[in-house]
């Protein structure tokens, strides 16, 4: 039995934010995979919650007429890995959604939770981050979009205001277009363990793939929130495809990063990790490019 | 507390009982319908121990609300059971590999490995690994389990 005090079930996204204007103070809940574990720890004893559990609506994967793709952010890890959509445009993001808990979990966690806990270790997130993911958000006023970069406020603290949820993940064309990503997870088990950092690359080749067009690098676990490794991208934009690349953004993603020590990790094994992953990352979505040291 | 209907069908039975909106799926399954080898491990989804399936995907039942299984199918290891309580294949070759000790991890290793082997598909033994990789066992070292899950599918795909 979970402790909270009353339970709404919301039939429509309208639905929810009436509810949510209604009862402000509680707790929404997609999967619940985040929401019930805080439960069950004594942290929000007595909430009301409102659950969007059973809205199908927000669980599709589309493809917009101008190619934006359109991700419910109900959408499970385990459905993201298996939509056709994905696997076609933006692999990585399903592959980073294999990696989450175990195979159960991964049937109830869903990606719009994964990004709107605000939690930095979040496997899909470092991806969301890394394809400048535009957020939906809809509320009282109507609907309103932003970028993911200013969405995440602090630790699980994001960008939703009263009576608002989220309502698509958007990856644009230009985002995903002819770019190769890649994502690794560094945990001290292979599965059921919480990311000690997150990488999640992507490039774009020159027509000759001899070049590097466009770099983009993000991490988890590397700071307080998901977060890209800027001045990397830029060191890296415009090198060509050699092993002095390779060896260039792992020491450039150093400028960037500010882990911390936790008993996880010390903060100077984290920065190990990240140019480990920065190196292996570039080498990996390189070679999916086509590109060859 | 405030009571919901909740209508589903449970191992193959249309059912429904009016449940405590703050149960969990594992508090249904034992307390309404005495199905009692969705076990109580962890509760917090870590261990596998509660694992159904529903609508043909795995779920911990601990961290799912009874009242999210309005109109789902839901399958137990009951449902496993045929008509004169023999074992299905794969109960069986749990038995012959010695994969059960306590028998408290058991149930929701089989319901995922009811899920893998109806795939239809071969896998490989660290695709198995990883399939199977939502439950903990603390008993019997998680090899005999690996061979009564890889020994089944292989015979079901006539490859043993
Ligand atoms: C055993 C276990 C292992 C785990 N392992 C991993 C792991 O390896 N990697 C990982 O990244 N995560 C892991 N998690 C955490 C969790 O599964 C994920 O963060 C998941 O994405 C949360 O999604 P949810 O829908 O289940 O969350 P919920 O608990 O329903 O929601 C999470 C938060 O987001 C808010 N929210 C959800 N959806 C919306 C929306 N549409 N609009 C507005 N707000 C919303 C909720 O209010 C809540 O604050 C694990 C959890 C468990 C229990
Ligand atoms: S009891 Fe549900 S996962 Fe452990
Ligand atoms: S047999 Fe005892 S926990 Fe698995």
């Amino acid at each position: 039995m979970y402790d909270f005090s009353a339970l709404y079930e919301a039939t429509s996204v309208q639905n929810a934010v009436e509810l949510m204007q209604a009862h402000p103070s509680a707790v929404l809940i997609a999967g619940g995979s985040d929401v019930l574990i805080k439960m069950r720890e004594g942290k929000l004893a007595g909430a009301e919650l409102i659950s969007i559990y059973k809205l199908d609506e927000l669980r599709e994967v589309t493809m917009d007429p101008d190619g934006t793709l359109r991700i419910g952010p109900m959408t499970s890890f385990s459905h993201a890995t298996k939509s056709q959509l994905v696997q076609q445009h933006i692999p990585v993001l399903g592959e980073s959604a294999d990696t989450a808990g175990g195979p159960q979990l991964r049937n109830i966690g869903t990606l719009g939770g994964n990004i709107c806990n605000g939690v930095t270790s979040a496997d899909t997130a470092s991806t969301q981050v890394a394809y400048d993911a535009m957020l939906e958000i809809t509320g009282p006023a109507g609907m309103r979009k932003i970028s993911i970069h200013d969405f995440y406020k602090g630790v699980g603290k994001v960008d939703l205001q009263p009576g608002e949820l989220l309502t698509a993940i958007l990856i644009p064309k230009e985002s995903y277009k002819n770019c190769y990503g890649y994502y690794l997870k560094y945990a001290m088990r292979n599965a059921m363990d919480i990311a000690t950092i997150g990488c999640s690359v992507n490039v774009v080749l020159s027509a000759d793939k001899k070049t590097i067009e466009r770099m983009r690098i993000s991490y988890g676990v590397a700071g307080p929130v998901p977060m890209r490794a800027r001045s990397a991208e830029a060191a890296v934009n415009g090198q060509p495809v050699s092993e002095a690349t390779i060896e260039l953004i792992g020491n450039a993603v150093l400028n960037d990063v500010n882990p911390r020590t936790s008993w996880r990790a010390s903060a100077e094994f984290r920065k190990q990790i990240i140019s480990e992953t920065a190196r292996r990352g570039l080498r990996a979505a390189v070679e999916r490019a086509g590109g060859v040291f | 507390m405030e009571k919901k209907l909740v209508k589903c069908n449970i191992n193959g039975k249309d059912v429904e009982t009016y449940v405590d909106v703050r149960a969990s799926l594992t508090d249904m399954l034992r307390n309404d319908y005495r199905l009692t080898s969705v076990k109580k491990g962890c509760e917090v989804g870590e261990c596998g121990a509660c694992n159904v399936i529903i609508d043909g995907e795995c779920y911990n039942s601990c961290i799912y609300l009874a009242v999210w299984a309005e109109g789902k199918r839901i399958q137990t290891l009951e449902s496993l059971l045929g008509p004169n309580g023999e074992l299905s294949d794969i109960q069986q070759a749990f038995v012959d590999e010695a994969a059960v000790q306590c028998g408290f991890c058991t149930p929701g290793f089989i319901m995922t490995a009811v899920e893998v082997l109806e795939t239809g598909k071969e896998y490989t033994r660290d695709e198995l690994r990883k399939r199977l990789s939502g439950h903990l066992c603390r008993c019997t070292g998680y090899e005999n389990i690996l061979n009564a899950v890889e020994k089944t599918m292989k015979k079901r795909l006539g490859k043993a």
